[in-house]
């Protein structure tokens, strides 16, 4: 069953169109990575489902129901969770009101939800007390996410998780990633590091100059000459 | 040593306390409103004029009158957010800075439609000062109320931004408005509760200014530069810091006329408001986050 | 014949003169705001210190306060632009880099400020009994030919400045200040020394802003620490030149006339209403006053009304050779299209 498909989009800033008839899917239960070269609009992809710019043609579907151009509070509160790429934690707020706030439009008791998050991510727990802004990046990242799944959202959309990580903690975070969809969420994901991403991919899409380029499966992608070559290096 | 204590200690802490309610509120708007809002003095002046009418009308003490007129500002508040700044949410945010100037000159003008330009005492009769620890330290009963109302409001909210739910949001909104709306947080809703609270805190502040001295409807404009600089000393978007900030300028200002030095007044009185302004300068120059590393836009 | 004289006595010395006064002090704005986006909450200090130090380097000895300097009127005239250009380097040094919101905030308190010592140095200023007696240039002239040359300089000045800053306006310099207010972080991109020029701007606004309260010195022929009230001043000068098109001089010129001539006339119109009315039963009291607050009440309300529903202003911004940004409005810097 299809989660979340993005069917044919034109999307862009004001009049600048950055995405040219761009298609996705995410079915249920999967891991689906977007990979590409700077500037190819793979985060622009992930912003367009989340309301943030103007689609103008084409349709955005979550589960059975058209979600095209929603702002962005509605989209949460139909089940869809974003992280972006940087400033994803209120840095203020300390860890623990970081998760509460991911639970804002919830009206029911979140605490067993919080006390899951914090068995995923036993790191969190420990510093519950503490600022959001005094943790490392691997961190915060993991704030960010376990804020976002506080909602138990239908799909959780991650703007590259591990840029501007160390490669330690970048496996980290995939591991983590990983562990997530194996709670039964789906995630779609953009990521830099494409070969590790696509280790964990189910599916894959490489986006060029805001168009598709390639989908496959994680393996299959990995094994594409013409992807090895445009984004593995060398040596992949 | 006791003169010291009764004649420029307790009056700066008197001060401080009032620069903070002040300040609390400009700190809370400009964090989540992202704005300077020029219009907080009036709003505190006009706040202390509800509670005189109400005092008019009803016979109650001041600090019972102010209950209602909270209300009535809190409410004008929403009505003028909705009036005058909701319109450049999305504009750069000068606009509501100049947004604010107008309100200022439109709220005092209205006054003095109203009222006149007469200032008048808002208790009357001279308060005698009540003797602590044999005689040693002595201030009216008027302080107390002033430093007791202004411990109550500062717990309530300090309650309200670490406890609820709303005032967690509050704080997340100051924090990343972009990562609120991403988050769900509905930022109008927050925008409205942080005017209820901003236009609370202003009128607890004008009617204790106006019990402490009088009622002058150039109160609020007074108050705006100390204000202003009690919240970057304490740094944007730190409430508290803005509170610890008021207490640290109004002491100053009292303590800058002792006569530390010989027998004449370090500073002549009538300069008091420029201890704030110097302090304000130091910090834009040497550390523009405050004391408690709060934003810089 | 006497009303026909009191006519033009009236569109001499108020409409033009206080017109043209207005108009220097709403173009000196327009540099800071217009060109390059600053926020001058503070414009009625640098009119006071212009004032101040005009009367006292003109005026003849007088026992109660500094003076007796006695130099010729041009030249005080400029010391004034002076030493607000030098007041305005100072704040604009210390906050010219931070956002705008804290320039208003130290504009205001540094007009806040210089309003204090000038009534507390008595020494220097007679204090809250302000100067008076400060001599007008053309008074030694035959009524009502002095007023009239009196003008007559006001609005060349308004020309010359006029002319100086269209000019500037087609300089590149003028073509920077916009750009660092449309975009500041392109202008940082591409090496531009933004807060230089953000500094020269305010400083060159400021010693316009010194310059019109010298002219007022010498109207009222007095000038204390109360003489005008800052925020109404201030505020006027505002509504003046959002209403007339900020980032247009012409508009700023047009925008200080024709709010002066509302302003003033409306003035004249308190002054003949009742002294009692009665509204609903209610007599209401003090009629011609209240309506003199309502009065500043109402031009707030302009001021709102213009900024949201108007607010190109009535000469909008016109901006030649900038590529693609055409159609802005001159009071919405950083927003980029």
């Amino acid at each position: 069953m299809t989660v979340l498909a993005l069917e044919h989009i034109d999307a862009g800033y004001g009049d600048t169109a950055i995405l040219h008839d761009i298609s996705l899917q995410v079915e249920r239960g999967e891991i689906v990575v977007v990979i590409g070269p700077n500037g190819a609009g793979k985060s622009t992809a992930l912003k367009s489902v989340f309301g943030l710019l103007n689609i103008t043609a084409g349709r955005v579907v979550l589960e059975e129901s058209e979600i095209t151009n929603t702002p962005p509070e509605q989209v949460v509160r139909l089940g869809v969770c974003y992280v972006p790429q940087t400033g994803n934690v209120f840095v203020n707020l300390s860890v623990q009101e970081n998760l509460e706030m991911g639970a804002f439009v919830r009206s029911d008791d979140f605490r067993p939800r919080l006390d899951e998050i914090y068995a995923m991510f036993p790191d969190l727990a420990e510093k519950r007390r503490q600022p959001a802004g005094s943790l490392s990046g691997g961190q915060r990242q993991m704030v960010a996410m376990g804020k976002a799944l506080m909602l138990e959202p239908k799909i959780l959309l991650l703007d590259e998780p591990t840029a501007g990580l160390s490669p330690k903690y970048r496996g980290e975070i995939f591991q983590t990633v990983k562990a997530i969809n194996a709670t039964g969420v789906p995630i779609l994901m953009v990521e830099q590091n494409a070969k590790q991403a696509l280790g964990i991919a189910d599916r894959a899409y490489v986006l060029v100059d805001g168009e598709n380029r390639h989908t496959g499966t994680g393996p299959e992608l990995l094994a594409d000459q013409e992807v090895a070559r445009m984004f593995l290096g060398a040596k992949g | 040593m006791w003169e010291f204590v009764n004649f420029y200690f307790i009056p700066g802490l008197v001060l401080g306390c009032i620069y903070a309610l002040g300040a609390l509120g400009i700190s809370l708007t400009f964090g989540i409103l992202r704005f300077a809002n020029f219009a907080h003095g009036e709003i505190m002046m006009l706040g202390a004029y509800f509670t005189f009418t109400i005092m008019g009308l009803t016979g109650w003490h001041p600090l019972v009158a102010a209950l209602p007129s909270m209300a009535l500002a809190a409410l004008l508040m929403l009505y003028l957010d909705r009036q005058f700044f909701r319109p450049f949410r999305d504009s750069p945010t000068i606009m509501l800075v100049i947004a604010s100037f107008g309100l200022m000159l439109m709220i005092r003008s209205a006054v003095w439609v109203f009222y006149g330009t007469q200032s008048k005492p808002l208790l009357r009769g001279f308060q005698r000062p009540t003797q602590y620890l044999d005689g040693a330290i002595q201030f009216p009963d008027k302080h107390l109320w002033i430093f007791l109302t202004t411990i109550v409001i500062m717990l309530a909210i300090w309650y309200l931004l670490t406890r609820t739910k709303i005032g967690k949001a509050m704080r997340a909104v100051s924090d990343s408005p972009e990562l609120a709306k991403l988050t769900g947080i509905p930022v109008e809703t927050v925008i409205r509760a942080t005017w209820i609270v901003a236009a609370c805190s202003a009128v607890a502040a004008g009617v204790l200014l106006a019990i402490d001295s009088q009622l002058d409807s150039l109160m609020g404009f007074k108050m705006l530069l100390p204000m202003f600089a009690s919240a970057i000393l304490g740094g944007i978007g730190r409430p508290f810091g803005a509170v610890l900030g008021g207490l640290v300028i109004g002491v100053a200002e009292e303590l800058s006329a002792y006569p530390w030095i010989g027998v004449e007044p370090l500073l002549n009185p009538a300069y008091k408001t420029g201890m704030a302004f110097a302090i304000m300068v130091v910090m834009l120059i040497w550390r523009p986050s405050g004391l408690f590393k709060g934003r810089v836009f | 014949m006497e009303e026909l004289a009191g006519y033009g006595n009236y569109i001499v010395s108020s409409l033009l003169t206080m017109g043209g006064i207005y108009a220097i002090l709403t173009l000196g704005l327009n540099i800071q705001w217009g060109f390059t986006g600053l926020f001058n909450a503070g414009i009625a200090g640098f009119i006071a210190v212009g004032a101040y130090v005009f009367a006292i380097l003109t005026k003849g000895p007088a026992a109660e306060h500094l003076g007796g300097y006695d130099l010729p009127l041009p030249l005080g005239a400029i010391a004034a632009m002076i030493v607000a250009a030098i007041i305005a380097w100072a704040i604009g040094k210390i906050c010219i880099r931070l956002r705008s919101d804290y320039l208003a905030i130290a504009t205001i308190g540094i007009a806040e400020i210089l309003r204090l010592i000038l009534k507390n140095e008595t020494w220097a200023t007679n204090g809250p009994r302000g100067i008076s007696g400060v001599d007008k240039a053309f008074e030694w002239l035959p009524r009502p030919w002095g007023d009239i040359a009196f003008m007559v300089t006001i609005l060349l000045t308004v020309l010359v400045i006029y002319l100086l800053l269209e000019r500037a306006w087609r300089s590149p310099w003028g073509r920077l200040t916009t750009a660092i207010r449309d975009n500041e972080d392109s202008a940082r991109a591409a090496g531009k020394d933004v807060e230089t020029f953000r500094l020269q701007s305010f400083v060159i606004g400021a010693a316009i802003m010194g310059l019109a309260g010298a002219y007022l010195a010498q109207v009222q022929k007095f000038i204390g620490p109360d003489s005008t009230d800052p925020t109404t001043t201030t505020f006027l000068a505002w509504v003046m030149l959002i209403a007339g098109g900020s980032g247009n001089n012409r508009g700023a010129v047009l925008g200080a006339f024709l709010l002066w001539t509302v302003w003033s006339a409306t003035q004249i119109v308190t002054g003949w209403l009742p002294q009692e009315i009665i509204v609903f039963g209610h007599p209401i009291e003090n009629v011609p006053v209240r309506s003199t607050y309502l009065r500043i009440f109402l031009i707030g309300l302009v001021l709102q009304i213009v900024l949201q529903r108007y607010s190109a202003g009535i000469l909008p911004e016109t901006r030649p050779a900038v590529a693609g940004k055409s159609g802005k409005t001159g009071l919405e810097p950083g927003r980029t299209t």
